[in-house]
C-alpha cells in the first residue's frame, strides 16, 4: 500500500497522500472539492444577488439613475481585461496538461497581469466614486435624482452599499486568486507541474473562472440597469 | 397563600375558542402517537428483550406496503391541520369593514394607544365587547409584537410599516397584552392590560375623560399647520390630488400600475411621497420623514379617512369648499 | 488477563506524544477529539448561561441578576449552544472519527482542511468568548434588526464574526464529507451499503454547504449595517427589517437539519446494534435524510407568520412545512419497526436512543402544532416555542450525542465507561429533561412570551418545576463527565467490538491504529448482516 512507503522530498510534487490509494483519486477528490466549494461560493453571492433583486424591485427609478453613474466604458474595458484573463488561465491549464513548463509560467504571469490590471481600474473607479461622495456614510450624495431629498439619496445610498458590497467581494475574491496565481508561478518556475501532476494550476484555473463568471454577472446588474434596448 | 396554577389560559375572544379547538385536535393527534410510538417501543423492548448473547434475530429488510401507509396516513391527517390552521389564519387576517379602529405606537418600552375619539393611553386598551377591533399598529424603533393571549393572537410591530390585528372581545374583562418580539433591556416591562367592556361602560369610559379634539381634528389641525390644503384642494383643483373620499379607494399610479388606498399607502405617501406617484400629477411633494413622528402620521391618517367618510355623507358637513378644513364635533355621535 | 498485548500495540494515541503532535495532527480522530474537547467546554459554558437563566425565572419579579444581565445569559447561552456546540457536536467530533471508519478509508480526502475548520471553530469560539468576557450580547441568538443592527449597546460585532468565521468551520467539514463520501469508499463499499450514519451526514454535509454561506453573507450586512449604516435593514433608508429574518432563517431553518440530522443517523446505528437486527426500510431511511435536507430549504418563512410576511406567503409555507414531517415520521416508524422481532439489549446507548424516539416524537409532534397557521400566531414567541426546540435540540440532538459517545466511547479510547452509572444518568437525564421542559409547553400556551426577565405571578408554579427539572438534568449531565474521566484509566480495556456490530469501525482494534486499518477492508456484506459477527466473539462489556 502506497501509504506505507516514504516519499522522498523532491518527489513531493508527484507525492500521493496517505489517505489515497491512486493519483487518479487524489486528483478526483481534489477537484470534486474545488466544484463543492465554488457552489458554496455561488451561495454565498446568492444572498447578496437577492438583496439586490428586492431592493431593485422597490426602487426601479432610484436604480436607474444610481447605475447611470456608473462608467459603463471603464466597467465594460473591465470585462474585457478579465476575460482575457480567463482566456490565458485557459491556457496556462493547456500547457500544464501538456507538460510545456515555460508556456505555464508565461500565460500564468500573464493571467496575473491582467488581474491586476482588473484590480488597478477598480481601485480607480472607487476613487472616482469616493471623489463624487457615492460612498455610503461618508457625506453621501448622488446627483440627478428627481425629487431629489433625504427618502431618494436613502435608496440610492442602498445602490451603492450593494455596489460596494458586491464589487469589494468580489475584488476580494481577486486578491485571493491572484495570490494563489503568485503561488502557481513560483512552483511553476521550479519545474512542479507536468503531464502528469497539475492539479493545482487544474483547481486555481476553475476557481479564476468563477470569480470572472461573478463579474459577468456583476456587470450588467450594476452598469447596465438603464440601457435597455430602444430607450 | 396558595401559588395558583392555572393550566388553561382564559378565552375571551370570538376567535380564541376556534384556537382552542384546532389546538385540541392537535393534541389528540399528538397524545395517539406519542401514546402510539412509546406504547410500541416498550412492548417491543419487554417483549423481543435479549435472552441469550448468541441470539440472531431473523432478517427482515421492510416492506413497501408499510412505508406507504405510515407516509400517506400521517400527510393526510396533517393536512387537516394545514387547512384548520390556514382557515383560521385567513379569518384573523380579515377584519370586517365595521371593525372599530385603533391606533397603537410601540417604542421600547412602551405601547401608546390612541382611539378615533382623541383618547389616548398608555399600556392599557379600554375596547367593547362584542365589537370588532381592528388595531393599525406600527412601531418607532425596533420590532415589537402586541399579544394577547385571552384573544389567542398577536402581531409583529415592525417599524417602517403598518400590521394590523383584530379581534372581537366575547368576554368583560382584563387581560394580559405583552410585547411578544424581543425588543431589548425592558422587554419584559412592556407589558399592559387589555379592558374588554360591556359597551355601556365603554361608552361611559369614553365620556369619563373626554379629550380635547379628536384624532381626525389632530390631524386635521397638522395637515394645516403643515400648509397641506395649498396643494391638497378638496375639489381637486390643487397641484396635488385631492384626499376627500381617498382611503379606501383605488389609485392609479403614473407608473400604470393601481393600487388600494389603504393605511400603509397613505402613511408611505406622507413619508415617501415619490414612491407612488399618482397618474397625472408631478412629484411635487416633500418628503415628511423626520419631520412628524409616528403618533402624527397616525393621525394624518386618520383625517384622510375621516375626509372620506364625510363624503359619503356619514358625518356632519365640513366647511365650505375651497377653505381649510374644518373639524366638527364627532364624540357625540 | 490477555490487557498487556493491548497496551503494546501501537494504535493513534500513543503513536505519537506532546502538544505539537495533537495541533499539528492531520489525523482525523485526534481531530474528532479536538473537537470533542472544544464542544464540550462550550456544552458546559452555555449551560452554565441556562443554569442562571433557570434560577432567575424561579422567581417572578427577576431578583437574582439585572434585565440587562437576563438578556446577555439568554443570548449567550443560544450562541454558545447553537454554534458552538450543536452544530459542530455529532458532525465534527463522532462524524469525524467515525465516518472515514465507516467507509473504510484512511482518513477523510483534506485532512489539513479537516485540521483548518477545527481551529476556526477554535478562533470563532475565541471571538464569542471575548465578546462575552468584555460585557456579553443582548441580542438573541437571532439577531434580529434593526435591534442588532442601531439600539443594542453590547458586544455584536465581535460575536457575529466568531459565528462567521465559525460557519466556514462547518463549511469546510460538510466539503470534507462530501467528497469523501463520493470519493474514498473502500472497495464493495457501494451507496446501499452505506450505515445510515454515513448518509445522514452526508445529508448534514449539504445543508452545511448550501445554507452557511447565505448565513457568512448575512452576517457581512448585519457587520456593514451596523458599522456603516448603509441602510440595508434600516425603515429609514428605505430598508426592510424583515429581510433579514428572510436571510437568517434561510440559513438557521436547515440549521436545525444540520443538528438533528446526525443525531437521526446516530439512532440509526444504535437501534439496529442493539436489536441485532437491519433498520427496517434502510433505503427509506437512508434518502428520508436527503428528503429533509433538501425540504429544509423552502421551510424558513414559518417561522415569519406573524412578521407581516403577506397571507399567501404564510400558507404556502405552512403547506409546505408538512412535507418534512413525513419523512421524519417515516423514519420514527421504521425505528420502531426495527425493533419488532428483535433481539433488544437494555446497553446505555441504546436507553439513550429509546430517549431520543421518544422526546424526538413529541418535539416532532409539537412542530406540527406550530405550523398549523391559526395554532401558530398564539403561540409564537412564547415559551411553547422554547419547548419544542428543546424537545428537538436537548431531547433529539444531545440524547443522540450521548448515546453515540457511549457507543463508541470504547472504540475512541479503548475503555469501557461504568454500565450502571451510565444507565443511571440515562434515567437522569430523561426524566430531568421532561420535568424541565414539558411544563413549559403549558406555559406558551397560557401565552408566556420567550425572553422575558419578569413575568406574571400565576406562570410561577410551572416555572419552578422547570427550575427543578432544570437542576436534575444539571446531574444527569454532570455525572457522564465524570465516570467518563474516571474511564479513561479505571474503564476495563474495551475488545474491538464490544456490541457485536457489523460497522467496519468494529473490525480494527480499540483504539484503532493511526490509519485505521491494518489492511484497507473489502466489503463483501451487505450493511448491518449480523449473520457475520454472531459467529465471532462477543464480549459484552
Amino acid at each position: 500500500m502506497a501509504s506505507d512507503t516514504h516519499v522522498p522530498a523532491h518527489q513531493e510534487t508527484l507525492a500521493l497522500r496517505e489517505q489515497f490509494d491512486t493519483a487518479a483519486q487524489q486528483k478526483d477528490a481534489s477537484t470534486f472539492g474545488m466544484w463543492i466549494f465554488l457552489i458554496t461560493e455561488v451561495m454565498f453571492f446568492g444572498g447578496l444577488f437577492l438583496a439586490y433583486t428586492v431592493y431593485r424591485h422597490l426602487y426601479p427609478d432610484v436604480f436607474d439613475v444610481a447605475s447611470s453613474s456608473l462608467n459603463v466604458y471603464i466597467g465594460a474595458a473591465n470585462t474585457v481585461v478579465l476575460l482575457c484573463s480567463s482566456l490565458t488561465m485557459v491556457l496556462a491549464v493547456r500547457a500544464s496538461q501538456l507538460g510545456q513548463k515555460q508556456m505555464i509560467v508565461l500565460f500564468l504571469v500573464l493571467t496575473l497581469m491582467l488581474g491586476f490590471v482588473f484590480l488597478g481600474v477598480k481601485g480607480y473607479e472607487w476613487t472616482v466614486k469616493f471623489q463624487e461622495h457615492h460612498v455610503p456614510g461618508m457625506g453621501f450624495h448622488l446627483e440627478g435624482l428627481t425629487p431629489d431629498n433625504a427618502v431618494t439619496q436613502g435608496h440610492a445610498q442602498l445602490f451603492f452599499s450593494l455596489y460596494f458590497a458586491m464589487t469589494g467581494l468580489h475584488a476580494f475574491h481577486m486578491v485571493i486568486g491572484a495570490g494563489l496565481l503568485m503561488y502557481l508561478i513560483f512552483e511553476a518556475r521550479k519545474g512542479r507541474y507536468s503531464a502528469e501532476y497539475n492539479t493545482p494550476v487544474d483547481l486555481i484555473g476553475l476557481y479564476w473562472h468563477f470569480v470572472d463568471i461573478i463579474w459577468i454577472f456583476l456587470f450588467p446588474l450594476l452598469y447596465l440597469i438603464d440601457r435597455h434596448l430602444g430607450r | 397563600m396558595e401559588p395558583k396554577l392555572p393550566l388553561f389560559p382564559e378565552a375571551a375572544s370570538a376567535i380564541a375558542g376556534d384556537v382552542d379547538h384546532l389546538a385540541l385536535f392537535l393534541l389528540v393527534v399528538a397524545a395517539f402517537f406519542t401514546v402510539l410510538i412509546f406504547g410500541t417501543i416498550f412492548y417491543f423492548a419487554i417483549r423481543y428483550r435479549r435472552r441469550s448473547d448468541r441470539e440472531l434475530p431473523h432478517v427482515q429488510h421492510g416492506g413497501m406496503t408499510l412505508e406507504i401507509l405510515w407516509s400517506v396516513i400521517p400527510f393526510a391527517i396533517t393536512m387537516v391541520m394545514f387547512v384548520w390552521g390556514a382557515d383560521l389564519y385567513y379569518k384573523e387576517s380579515r377584519p370586517p369593514d365595521n371593525a372599530l379602529p385603533i391606533y397603537v405606537v410601540g417604542k421600547q418600552w412602551m405601547w401608546k394607544i390612541e382611539h378615533i375619539e382623541g383618547q389616548r393611553e398608555i399600556n392599557e386598551l379600554h375596547i367593547p365587547v362584542g365589537r370588532p377591533v381592528r388595531l393599525t399598529m406600527t412601531s418607532e424603533d425596533v420590532i415589537h409584537s402586541f399579544f394577547v393571549p385571552a384573544f389567542r393572537t398577536k402581531s409583529d410591530v415592525v417599524p417602517g410599516k403598518y400590521s394590523t390585528e383584530w379581534f372581537t372581545a366575547t368576554k368583560p374583562g382584563k387581560y394580559h397584552l405583552f410585547c411578544a418580539e424581543y425588543c431589548g433591556n425592558r422587554h419584559s416591562s412592556m407589558i399592559g392590560w387589555v379592558y374588554a367592556m360591556d359597551p355601556q361602560d365603554y361608552q361611559n369610559w369614553l365620556n369619563s375623560s373626554p379629550p380635547s379634539s379628536t384624532m381626525a381634528e389632530n390631524g386635521s389641525k397638522l395637515f394645516n399647520g403643515m400648509g397641506c390644503p395649498a396643494c391638497h384642494k378638496p375639489d381637486g383643483a390643487g397641484r396635488c390630488p385631492s384626499l376627500v373620499g381617498l382611503y379606501g379607494s383605488a389609485v392609479h399610479l403614473a407608473d400604470g400600475r393601481t393600487i388600494l388606498a389603504d393605511e400603509d399607502y397613505l402613511r408611505e405617501s406622507i413619508l415617501q411621497p415619490q414612491a407612488k406617484i399618482v397618474a397625472g400629477y408631478g412629484a411635487l411633494m416633500p418628503t415628511f420623514q423626520g419631520q412628524v413622528t409616528e403618533e402624527d402620521v397616525v393621525q394624518l391618517v386618520e383625517y384622510i379617512k375621516w375626509l372620506g367618510d364625510k363624503s359619503e355623507g356619514k358625518t356632519p358637513a365640513p366647511g365650505t369648499q375651497g377653505e381649510p378644513l374644518t373639524i366638527p364635533e364627532l364624540r357625540g355621535k | 488477563m490477555i490487557t498487556t498485548a493491548v497496551h503494546e500495540r501501537e494504535h493513534y494515541l500513543n503513536e505519537s506524544y506532546g502538544i505539537k503532535s495533537w495541533l499539528l495532527t492531520k489525523d482525523h480522530k485526534r481531530i474528532a477529539l479536538l473537537y470533542l474537547f472544544t464542544i464540550t467546554f462550550f456544552f458546559f459554558l452555555g449551560g452554565a448561561f441556562a443554569t442562571m437563566i433557570r434560577i432567575e425565572l424561579l422567581t417572578p419579579t427577576g431578583n437574582f441578576v439585572s434585565n440587562d444581565t437576563y438578556n446577555k445569559l439568554f443570548t449567550m447561552h443560544g450562541v454558545a449552544m447553537i454554534f458552538f456546540f450543536l452544530i459542530p457536536s455529532i458532525p465534527a467530533t463522532l462524524g469525524n472519527f467515525f465516518l472515514p471508519m465507516m467507509i473504510g478509508a484512511r482518513d477523510l480526502a483534506f485532512p489539513r482542511i479537516n485540521l483548518l475548520s477545527w481551529y476556526l471553530l477554535v478562533i470563532g469560539g475565541l471571538f464569542a468568548l471575548f465578546a462575552m468576557l468584555a460585557g456579553g450580547v443582548d441580542t438573541g441568538w437571532t439577531f434580529y434588526t434593526p435591534y442588532s443592527t442601531t439600539y443594542s449597546n453590547s458586544w455584536v460585532i465581535a460575536t457575529a464574526i466568531g459565528i462567521f468565521v465559525a460557519g466556514f468551520s462547518s463549511i469546510l467539514t460538510g466539503l470534507n464529507f462530501i467528497v469523501t463520501v463520493h470519493r474514498m469508499r473502500a472497495p464493495g463499499m457501494t451507496w446501499s451499503r452505506l450505515p445510515l450514519f454515513v448518509w445522514s451526514n452526508y445529508a448534514t454535509a449539504l445543508i452545511q454547504v448550501l445554507g452557511t454561506p447565505v448565513l457568512a453573507v448575512t452576517i457581512i450586512l448585519l457587520f456593514c449595517e451596523r458599522v456603516f449604516h448603509i441602510g440595508i435593514f434600516d425603515p429609514a433608508l428605505g430598508g426592510d427589517p424583515v429581510l433579514f429574518q428572510h436571510l437568517f432563517w434561510f440559513y438557521s431553518h436547515p440549521a436545525v437539519y444540520i443538528m438533528v440530522l446526525p443525531a437521526m443517523g446516530v439512532i440509526s446505528e444504535l437501534v439496529s446494534v442493539f436489536s441485532r437486527k437491519p433498520v427496517f426500510g434502510y433505503h427509506v431511511v437512508a434518502y428520508a435524510s436527503i428528503a429533509i435536507a433538501v425540504l429544509g430549504f423552502l421551510v424558513w418563512g414559518h417561522h415569519l407568520f406573524v412578521a407581516t410576511q403577506s397571507v399567501y406567503a404564510g400558507l404556502v409555507f405552512s403547506f409546505l412545512s408538512y412535507f418534512v414531517a413525513v419523512p421524519s415520521a417515516v423514519k420514527v416508524f421504521n425505528w420502531t419497526a426495527t425493533l419488532y422481532k428483535g433481539s433488544i439489549s437494555f446497553a446505555t446507548p441504546m436507553l439513550y436512543a429509546f430517549g431520543f424516539i421518544g422526546l424526538f416524537t413529541i418535539g416532532g409532534l409539537t412542530g406540527l402544532f406550530l405550523a398549523a397557521l391559526g395554532f401558530d400566531v398564539h403561540v409564537t414567541d412564547t415559551y411553547f416555542v422554547v419547548a419544542h426546540f428543546h424537545y428537538i435540540m436537548v431531547g433529539g440532538t444531545i440524547m443522540a450525542y450521548m448515546g453515540g459517545l457511549h457507543y463508541w466511547w470504547p472504540k475512541m479510547t479503548g475503555r469501557m465507561y461504568p454500565e450502571g452509572w451510565a444507565k443511571l444518568s440515562a434515567l437522569i437525564v430523561f426524566l430531568g429533561f421532561n420535568l424541565t421542559f414539558f411544563p413549559q409547553f403549558i406555559l406558551g400556551y397560557m401565552g408566556m412570551p420567550r425572553r422575558y426577565h419578569v413575568y406574571p405571578d400565576e406562570f410561577r408554579v410551572l416555572h419552578v418545576l422547570s427550575t427543578a427539572g432544570a437542576s436534575v438534568l444539571a446531574v444527569g449531565y454532570l455525572l457522564p463527565m465524570i465516570y467518563f474521566i474516571w474511564s479513561l484509566k479505571y474503564g476495563a480495556l474495551a475488545p474491538a467490538n464490544p456490541w457485536g456490530a457489523t460497522g467496519l469501525e468494529w473490525k480494527t482494534p480499540s483504539p484503532p491504529p493511526l490509519h485505521n486499518f491494518d489492511e484497507t477492508p473489502i466489503v463483501t456484506h451487505e450493511v448491518y448482516d449480523y449473520s457475520t459477527v454472531i459467529g465471532e466473539e462477543i464480549q459484552v462489556g
